[in-house]
């Protein structure tokens, strides 16, 4: 089974500390040498980014930031057996924020991909 | 129907969560472990002990900060007991005194010495101890998904439709013979690695078929083994990076996940690669599937059967449509996989190439050889192949009569229903088959 993990956070004033970007990386190894992170990557702040909405039969185009008070920060794509799994993975992957970064407060989202084991035909 | 009361639903989350953990730890726990007792069957057993530990312990006192350390530590000491256990037995003269100092003992520092260091290495050298040409392909096989996949023996045994007590002899007699044959925890030299390695691949492109083969409707943990296999290819290719067969194997086996969507129609019907809807396949498992095969073809070893395999069916992920395929490449590799690995099977498989890239008359002049050599008796896809070649030769007669065969001799059902429609098309004079 495959899960999304979306990491969100509250914007900081100081840039991540080296020691938790490095733990990251250790940590990413580890889960792509496991066989189980099939791709990731950052992701930059809304003001790069824009939403194409479509509302009252209109489309619109709106280019950031956005006011929202969570940012995203990464995705991160895993192949797992089970949502325990990619929790456990989300749980590593905040606890060296909670390690290494102080006063960051943030959520990893685990989100299911549907697969073939969810188009299964009836039996 | 009464709702599962929460201390139930708790315990239960709890066993999952453990669980997961072992899944991820199990290989590198029972590698630490097996480097410290040699004994991979010990390792294991020592593994299960620390995962029978946090089932009980977790539930109660919640899961713990850093549980693959908690696993790693529990282990550790019951190895350190089990050593001492052994050292003690082996010394029997020696007065049962409690005088080993803790802290400073050196049985403990070995012990955690062994289970922090060269991980990677001991992760390999588990895959080829459990992978050992010196057992069954069986034995192989469930060791393998045992102490590398971190699979419980029932999970075994309903990913292979065996009874538990199978799948449990399969584990106990592969850990009987590596111990009665004397085979060391050790990374076999560099003239034996190559053969050794060939005996892990082939046990793991077993599981995957055992799990690529599975029908709609079979128990969950079958087509799981296509995943199992998928990550222990992964794995190994992080460990034997240098090794172009090993990304072979994982190019071959993304590229063939790929499909997995595609490759089963509406009603559980198997649908063949010319017919399926690509736009189904797996884009992530290609490009992934892709940058392996380019990794296994840039390394400086000749081109092995894998690698082959896969530049294969990259030439089928490549072509947005059956008629974008690289059917003179196709057949081009199948001719160099037939020296390496002669087999009647490819050499069919050549003539498909052949009657696609060339034409249906040179396509059926390497059939009819296999025919004339006696090739592949009983084998529906013979005449299958035969009959397609046939059909677009505009020979209808002689094309309806090679698929009436190749219904007969198929046991599978769906497999029959489409050799008959194939023969029935002919029959009505439309000839031409689409894709």
């Amino acid at each position: 089974m495959r899960y999304i993990v979306l990491l969100k956070g509250f914007p900081m004033a100081d840039p991540p500390p080296p020691a938790l970007m490095e733990a990251i990386m250790k940590l990413g190894g580890e889960a792509t040498r496991a066989g189980a992170l099939l791709d990731t990557a950052g992701l930059a702040p809304s003001a790069a980014g824009a939403r194409v909405r479509l509302s009252g039969g209109a489309l619109s185009v709106t280019d950031g930031p956005f006011a929202e008070a969570k940012e995203f920060i990464s995705y991160a794509l895993y192949q797992v057996r089970g949502k325990e799994e990619a929790v456990e993975w989300a749980s590593r992957f905040m606890r060296l924020h909670q390690e290494f970064w102080p006063g960051w407060a943030g959520e990893a989202e685990v989100v299911k991909v549907f697969g073939p084991e969810d188009f299964a035909p009836p039996a | 129907m009464p709702a599962t009361p929460p201390d139930q639903r708790s315990a239960d989350a709890a066993r999952r969560a453990v669980e997961a953990v072992w899944r991820i730890e199990s290989g590198r726990l029972i590698a630490g472990l097996a480097r410290v007792t040699r004994d991979i069957g010990l390792a294991e057993e020592l593994g299960q002990d620390a995962l029978v530990a946090a089932l009980e312990e977790w539930p109660h006192t919640g899961i713990p900060p850093n549980p693959a350390g908690w696993l790693m530590t529990t282990a550790k000491n019951r190895a350190i007991d089990a050593h001492r256990r052994r050292e003690m037995h082996r010394r029997k003269l020696e007065v049962l005194g409690r005088d080993v100092r803790e802290g400073h003992d050196p049985i403990s520092a070995e012990v955690n010495d062994a289970l922090d260091d060269h991980i990677g290495d001991d992760l390999l050298r588990l895959i080829v101890t459990a992978a050992h040409p010196v057992l069954s392909i069986e034995s192989r096989v469930a060791l393998t998904l045992r102490c590398l996949g971190g699979l419980s023996t029932p999970e075994i045994a309903r990913a292979f439709l065996i009874p538990e007590a199978t799948a449990a002899q399969r584990i106990v007699r592969g850990k009987r013979t590596l111990a009665a044959s004397g085979v060391a925890f050790e990374l076999p030299g560099p003239e034996e690695m190559a053969d050794r390695l060939a005996s892990v691949l082939e046990v793991i492109y077993l599981i995957f078929n055992e799990g690529y083969s599975a029908t709609t409707g079979e128990d969950w943990m079958r087509p799981a083994l296509v995943q199992e296999a998928l990550r222990l290819g992964r794995i190994l290719a992080g460990l034997a990076h240098d090794e172009p067969e090993v990304h072979g194997l994982v190019a071959l086996m993304e590229i063939q996940a790929s499909r997995l969507r595609a490759r089963i129609g509406v009603g559980g019907e198997p649908v063949l690669l010319p017919d399926q809807d690509r736009r189904l396949w797996d884009r992530l498992l290609i490009r992934r599937g892709l940058q392996a095969l380019e990794r296994a073809e840039s390394l400086p070893a000749p081109i092995g059967p894998y690698t082959l395999q896969a530049a294969i069916a990259a030439c089928h992920a490549r072509a947005a449509t059956v008629q974008d395929t690289d059917w003179s490449r196709i057949a081009a590799l199948y001719e160099v996989l037939g020296h390496l690995w002669p087999s009647p099977v490819v050499e069919l498989n050549r003539a498909v190439a052949v009657g696609r890239a060339t034409g249906p008359a040179e396509g059926l002049a390497i059939v009819d050889a296999l025919v004339r050599a006696g090739a592949l008796p009983g084998y529906p896809q013979l005449p299958a192949v035969r009959g397609d070649l046939l059909a677009q030769l505009g020979r209808s007669q002689e094309a309806r009569a090679e698929f009436e065969r190749a219904a007969e001799l198929t046991r599978n059902g769906q497999e029959r229903t489409l050799f008959l429609a194939r023969a029935a098309s002919i029959g009505t004079g439309s000839i031409l088959r689409p894709g």
